[in-house]
This record gives structure tokens, sequence and C-alpha cells, in this order.
């Protein structure tokens, strides 16, 4: 055991993980974090707790994976190279530790321009792989990113995003092998809509050897709309929503129920694809629906079962 | 070269109009040529401002000169009697020239003209796009002749992130990815393989992050 997280004993026992995701809210009310940790104990495995999600203006990820915590949910912490350069990560990155932090996922984060300070500098001293190389070091050799030894190193389960959909594809699988390479134990993919392409992706993972290195979690969200859809598909960076899933949230009379439905049955088609270990679904801001995907999709936290 | 475009004339007219005399410098060099601060551009600036300062009725001069490079005393010398009758020194140069009359004229009020915005390449005819920031440490020999500290929003040293699409980089569809340029590159010189290995964390002490940087060639005497 790396960390001796939940999430880690899960995966590393085989059995299927559930994640999901909280955002932290605009202001400094704990009971906000509190609520939505409320809602999601008990369902997942552990539960990402978004950094500046989308360069919006947050309570920080360590705060709130510390409330959540506190509530009984093992958080995820979320960590961008936007908004800090290396000294500041290695300080978060101890302070997480130190507060019970046992799982990271390693970021570069969206670029400044998406959110509400556009006119931000943006940092990016590390980007996502040297972030992945510096927590290892941190954890593995008690080295800091400058050699220097540190006192306690941080238990920490590491883990990055991969997107299938981004281009140019045929790096993609290579892309997510470098992350491996550089240290991650696990990976939460993009959201996903088109299952024909991610299984693609999955063949090119398997080809490369990386299922056997590191657990692949499916990204999968819940559509609330067709506007979401259509903005999905449209405006968002990196994402493919098939015109047939627009179709139907179009056509749907009760869309949100529509929408569970479909992230449904993109569950039950990722989890029978050979190298998928786990779902990561994705909620923000819809945190009541994850329950209800989950007892429809028969998945309970591995850990639990 | 350095490419600078003219600030807002509004701008230009608060930062002048209390002087009396203003001597408007133009810089025949890099500004010159990007078509916005040389000779030609640097005399029409002259004229809107002695315009807009007459029907104003504020008293004095505007008059103008231009030299090759601000960036050199050997030519800022030159200038030294126009400079010493003038209240302000306008310059249409890059951002060196201004600081470099300062230095050049330590009594003189100096104001830039201009908002310098990179070094660039000419893509096309009056096109420009930026092509190095001057970052201390060149690794274009490793990312097939394409600067990803230039010219990838996030400075990324290991491949495209995820919002690269078609293309394009997530910031806007007007900017390509440079990361799918780097792997087009490689792709057609067959070297694929050397996007496997990982490159950085970049040592940033060597760019401008690491405080102003000097250059000097030991040896040479004036």
């Amino acid at each position: 055991m790396m960390s001796g997280s939940n999430l880690e004993q899960t995966l590393s026992s085989g059995k299927f993980a559930v994640t999901a995701e909280l955002g932290p809210p605009k202001g400094a009310d704990p009971q906000v974090v509190a609520a939505k940790a409320g809602i999601l104990k008990g369902h997942a495995d552990a539960v990402n707790i978004t950094d500046n999600q989308t360069a919006i203006a947050r309570m920080c990820s360590m705060a709130s994976a510390k409330l959540a915590m506190d509530e009984g949910l093992e958080p995820i912490m979320q960590m961008t190279c936007r908004d800090r350069n290396r000294l500041a990560m290695q300080a978060d990155i101890l302070g997480a530790a130190a507060l019970g932090v046992k799982n990271l996922l390693c970021l570069t984060g969206d670029h400044q321009s998406f959110g509400n300070h556009p006119e931000a500098m943006g940092v990016f001293d590390l980007d996502s792989i040297t972030l992945i190389q510096m927590v290892k070091q941190m954890r593995d050799d008690g080295l800091f990113q400058n050699g220097e030894e540190l006192t306690v190193p941080p238990q920490l389960y590491i883990g990055a995003a991969a997107n299938p959909y981004a281009d140019p594809f045929p790096y993609r699988a290579l892309r997510l092998a470098k992350k491996v390479d550089a240290g991650i134990d696990f990976v939460q993919t993009q959201i996903i809509y088109n299952v024909d392409k991610f299984e693609q992706f999955m063949e090119q993972c398997r080809e490369l050897g990386i299922p056997e290195r590191c657990k692949i979690l499916a990204g999968v969200a819940p559509l609330k709309s067709a506007g979401m859809a259509k903005y999905m598909k449209n405006r968002v960076a990196g994402m493919d929503v098939p015109d047939a899933v627009v179709e139907r949230m179009s056509a749907a009379e009760d869309a949100q129920s529509e929408g569970i439905d479909v992230c449904v049955e993109v569950i039950n088609r990722v989890r029978e694809v050979e190298g998928v270990a786990g779902v990561h679904v994705m909620a923000v801001e819809w945190e009541e629906a994850v329950p209800e995907i989950l007892s429809r999709a028969g998945l309970r936290p591995g850990s639990a079962a | 070269m350095i490419t600078a475009e003219r600030k807002n004339f509004e701008e230009i007219r608060r930062m002048t109009d209390s002087a009396a005399n203003v001597l408007v410098v133009g810089c025949n060099t890099c500004v010159a040529v990007c078509l916005t601060g040389g000779e030609k551009e640097a005399e029409q600036l002259a004229s809107q401002l002695r315009l807009a300062r007459g029907k104003d009725g504020i008293a004095g001069n505007v008059e103008t000169v231009t030299v090759l490079r601000q960036c050199e005393n050997e030519y800022l010398d030159s200038i030294s009697e126009l400079v010493n009758a003038a209240d302000v020194v306008l310059s249409t140069a890059c951002g060196i020239g201004p600081q470099g009359i300062a230095a050049r004229y330590p009594e003189k009020r100096v104001a830039p003209a201009m908002n310098t915005n990179m070094m660039g390449y000419v893509k096309e005819h009056h096109v420009w796009t930026e092509y190095c920031v001057s970052c201390g440490f060149c690794v274009i020999g490793l990312t097939g002749g394409i600067c990803p500290i230039a010219r990838c929003a996030k400075t990324l040293l290991n491949g495209p992130c995820g919002g690269s699409q078609g293309g394009r980089c997530e910031i806007s569809p007007d900017v390509p990815c440079a990361w799918q340029e780097i792997y087009d590159r490689l792709a057609a010189l067959g070297d694929l393989d050397s996007l496997k290995r990982i490159l950085g964390p970049k040592k940033w002490h060597v760019s401008s992050s690491g405080g102003p940087r000097t250059m000097k060639q030991e040896g040479f005497k004036p």
C-alpha cells in the first residue's frame, strides 16, 4: 500500500471502484461542503475535490478536502498547475498529507481565459507530467523536487486525467503512458458519451500495457438538459457528444431523467470494456443525481461491497 | 522581430498634454517593419497631436525625429538638441526605446506611445505571430522546431493538453495548437518516438522570472 486510501484498497484488490466529484463553494461557508458530502457519503470509494474548476475562484481544494473528511468522505484532492508554482505545490502536498489526504489528482488545469479572472497570470511552472514526477519523488524517495531530503514523505495515491477525445487522437494513449512512466497509480478519463471512440482508446492503452500498470476509471456525467448537451458538444474544449445523444436529450419529455438514463447506459457499456477498473461520476452542482445513477447501475463502493 | 502597437490616442494625450513641447521619436527598425512606429507613423502621430492640441488651445510645439534604432546610445546621441528642447519625449519604439531615452537623458520626461507585444515571425504579409519569449533555454531541438513555451498557452513541455481539438488551442479557434503542430512535424520527420521522452521541469531561472538579465561579450572593449 502506498497510501492506504479506500480507493487504493478497492482498486488494488481488483474490485470495481466508484468515484464522484464535489465542487467547493464560491464562498467561505463550510456547510456547503458538508451538505454535498452528506449526499455523496456511502456512495463512492472516494470523491474528487475540484481545484478552482474551469478557472473559477472557489474555496481551495485542500480546505474543502479536510471538510469532506470531517463528514466521513474520502477526498481525492485535485491540484492544477495553473495557479501555483512548485514551491506552493510542494507546500500544499505536505500540508494536505498532514491533514490526512491520501489521494492526489495531478492536473495541468483549464486555461485561465475560461474562468472568471481571465486577466490573471497563468503559472504553469510545471505541467501535469512533471507534477506527477515531483509527487512520486516526494513519496517514494523522500525528496523535494530540487533533490533535498524532506522529513516525513507524503503517502499519496497518485492520479491524473486523460482525455480520449482530444487531438491528436493517435497520441492520446501514448501521452497517458508518459503519465504512467512519471508515476501515476490511477487515471480518470474525460466524460464519455462516445463509447465507440473510448473503446478504440482503451485498445491503444491495452497495446501499451497501461491497464497492468495504472488503474483506469471511466469518466461519466449525467446531462441535465438538451441545452447542456449542445453546450458541451459545441463549446467545451475536448468534449465529444454524439448527435444521437443531443437528439435524445432534445426529444425527451423529462430531460433530467433521460440524462440519467444515458449516463447509466454509458456506465453499463464502459464497465464491460477490458481494462476499465472503475467509473468516475461527475455531477458537479447536481450531486443529488449520483446516488440514483449508481443505484440504477447497480454499483456500490468497492470497499463497502 | 519585435512587434508593437500604438496606444490609444486618449492615453497618449493624457501622458503628454501637460507638456508644452513634445518630441515624437520614431524608430526605423522593428516597429518600422511592422508599420506602427517608424518615421512615417511617428510623423502621423505628431500631426495628429498638433491638430488635437491646437484645437484644445495647448501652447507649444510638437516636433518629430526618427533614428535607426532607439536601443543604442550611438543613435540617441544624435538627437540631443531636439531632446533638450522638449518637455516630454514620446517614443514610438518598443519598450526599450523610451527606457533607452530615459537612461541616456536622465533629466528628461519620457512617455511610451506603444504597447510592445511580442517577438514574432512574419507568417504572411502584415501578420506576425509570436515564436519566442526569450525564456533563456531553447528546447525546439527536441520539439520539431516549434516552441511550446511561446506557442502553447500553458507552456506545456510534454504534449497537448486535453483541450486540443481539430488542431486548435482551447483558448481560441484562431490559435493553432502548438503540440498538434509539433506532433505533425515529428510524424513527418519520422521522429514520433521523441514524444515519449519526459521533458522538464523547466529551469525558469534563466528566463525573466530569474530577474533582469544582462549579456556581456567578454573580450570586447569600446
